[in-house]
């Protein structure tokens, strides 16, 4: 199985938002898509998930262009977990997992019993079940993250797309949503998340995927993310450290380059 | 039945088997309401054995084609609402939101204007489903070039606004005011005086606007998470906008041609069934298109039964009735904090 972007070219309002970009995939691994804002992280997201057709190149999905499968084909393969996607309605909370079944039901049909084995393994795993007769308005952040990845992992495709998926989150939460990514790649789920922390996608991701402007900057081990590439393209410096069991990690500390509006004026005794 | 797996399916057959059966007694009942008393076991037989009597005129001329009218305006009203409520994911969205009861009753104006209404009986609709027809065809070159729901909402506003500057101005210029009081009072809407002919020019548009808006029924469940969750689940979000524009302005379009402007139905029915559904825009779709054709068909009751001189127009009634109802609807809905 792979998903694969092959060289590339999207352009959106006459702007080029990436730029020959070739990435392949493959099943089983957590990849952390970083890069600063505007990079086209969720561009390139959107463009995997067969979203925007790309204006040269082409996403393959198993030796096939994603252009060439049928919709529903493309939606029981490929789920995707959108940022800021709440509900628009009260619904309760089983009723929005169980939206993650519709590219599988046929005409007319209700949801059959392996629809609801579907829908309750997702529950399972997300641990909302004990919440599923709630309403939609009544969750916390987090509780609506769990939901929401819920209704990705209903579809049960061989692919999970994630945008921003602990943005919105508490350092708990952040770390619980971490955590339950790595299990559903360790699942055999082929899981690419659109991060922004770049501490967390350091220590969770097997793969770490660098855009920056619209191309792809670097690609491999989390190890990539060295001081000239984080001063590069994200334009900062990082405090490193080794955890007590041995792992490191890294916390963004300083802008690297001359900031436009000087933050060392508001923190001038700490740094 | 386990508890933790309420069969929702069922819970959704029931509520459209009960609000059935309130339409159908409501049918009945419009059928059996009039302003001089009507045997009407006799009517129908007469009417069924073909024997062209008076009852059997009055049923089929004027108490037939009012009480089906009733319920045709009121499905498409309540279906419509339903519809647009899902697609734009706004609860304040209603069956003339996108201009096109506007443009129909502009539509209208224009016969009126033009004194085409006098000529035969049915050039009054069809100048109503003419304009509904342009406003729809104008919206789907903008729904079809694919820009957002907001664009096609402003496209919506400005189409709105347009024929309600150009109505106006019919009415500004109209040579006596008896035609403007004839508009003005066919605005308000009303199932009074229609015949087996209007019923027979609005139902295949209706039918056919209803078939499309229904068959949007899960692409709706599915745009509850945004636009992109909804194409990521395998739906063609061009396909379900032109297919809703187009069941719009048929289903509103033909209706606001036979009976004029009727408010607050469309608007406040899918509030009034979501609670029912749990709140599923696609499993409102169908009931709320009932609940629009009882209330449709209680209002008209109301009408005659009331009984004033000149009779309550059925747009004045629905909208002195509704308009206090979705306050307090609203209210009640802040105080769950939902």
């Amino acid at each position: 199985m792979s998903l694969a972007a092959e060289s590339v070219d999207i352009r959106l309002g006459g702007r080029a938002v990436l730029t020959d970009v070739t990435l392949a995939l493959e099943p089983g691994r957590f990849v952390g898509l970083v890069g600063p804002n505007g990079a086209g992280k969720t561009t390139l997201l959107r463009t995997l998930a067969g979203l925007v057709p790309p204006r040269r190149g082409r996403v393959i999905l198993d030796g096939t262009p994603l252009l060439d499968l049928s919709r529903d084909a493309r939606a029981k393969r490929i789920a995707v977990l959108f940022q800021g996607a709440g509900a628009g309605w009260p619904m309760r909370v089983r009723d929005l997992v169980a939206l993650g079944r519709l590219p599988h039901r046929r005409a007319f049909g209700g949801l059959d019993a392996s629809d609801h084995a579907a829908i309750a393994r997702a529950m399972a795993r997300t641990d909302t079940a004990h919440f599923a007769e709630r309403l939609e308005p009544t969750l916390s952040s987090g509780e609506r993250m769990r939901v929401l990845l819920a209704r990705a992992l209903a579809v049960e495709a061989a692919w999970l797309l994630a945008d921003e998926p602990i943005t919105a989150l508490d350092p708990a939460h952040q770390l619980d949503a971490m955590t339950l990514l790595r299990r559903v790649a360790l699942a055999g789920t082929g899981v690419v998340a659109i991060l922004h922390d770049l501490a967390l996608a350091a220590r969770f991701c097997d793969r770490i995927v660098v855009l920056g402007a619209g191309r792809l900057v670097d690609d491999g081990d989390p190890d990539i993310l060295t001081d000239r590439r984080l001063a590069e393209t994200f334009g900062i410096t990082v405090r490193r450290g080794v955890a007590p069991d041995g792992t490191p990690y890294i916390l963004p500390w300083h802008r690297s380059d001359p900031p436009p509006e000087d933050i060392d004026a508001a923190l001038p005794q700490r740094s | 039945m386990n508890a933790r797996f309420p069969p929702r399916d069922r819970i959704e057959r029931r509520v459209v088997g009960i609000l059935g059966l309130l339409v159908l007694v409501l049918t009945l009942a419009s059928v059996a309401v009039g302003y001089a008393p009507f045997d009407i076991p006799a009517a129908a037989g007469d009417l069924l054995a073909g024997r062209a009597t008076l009852p059997a005129l009055v049923l089929w001329e004027l108490r037939l084609p009012r009480a089906l009218l009733g319920g045709l305006v009121g499905f498409s009203l309540g279906l419509t609402g339903a519809a647009m409520q899902g697609y734009l994911r706004n609860p304040l969205a209603d069956p003339g939101i996108l201009g096109l009861s506007s443009a129909a009753a502009l539509g209208a104006v224009l016969v009126f204007y033009g004194g085409f209404a006098a000529s035969f009986s049915l050039a009054l609709p069809l100048g109503g489903i003419a304009g509904a027809a342009l406003a729809a065809l104008a919206l789907n070159l903008v729904a079809a070039r694919g820009g957002t729901t907001l664009g096609l909402i402003l496209a919506g506003v400005a189409l709105s606004s347009l024929a309600g500057a150009l109505t106006a101005l019919a009415l500004n210029l109209s040579p006596n005011p008896y035609a403007a009081l004839e508009i003005v009072f066919w605005l308000m809407g009303s199932l009074a005086d229609r015949s087996m002919n209007h019923v027979w020019l609005c139902l295949p548009l209706m039918a056919a606007g209803w078939a499309l808006m229904l068959s949007t029924g899960r692409a709706l469940d599915a745009l509850t998470l945004g636009e992109d969750t909804a194409a990521s689940l395998g739906f063609h979000l061009v396909s379900v906008r032109l297919r809703l524009v187009t069941g719009a302005a048929l289903a509103v379009g033909s209706g606001v041609a036979v009976s004029g402007a009727i408010g607050f139905v469309g608007l406040v029915v899918p509030h009034l069934v979501r609670p029912l559904v749990g709140a599923r825009p696609g499993a409102g779709l169908w009931p709320s298109g009932l609940a629009g054709a009882a209330l449709v068909l209680a209002a008209d009751l109301g009408v005659r039964l009331l009984a004033t001189r000149p009779e309550l127009k059925l747009g004045v009634v629905t909208a002195l009735v509704g308009a206090p109802f979705l306050i307090v609807l609203l209210l009640r809905q802040r105080g769950r904090g939902a």
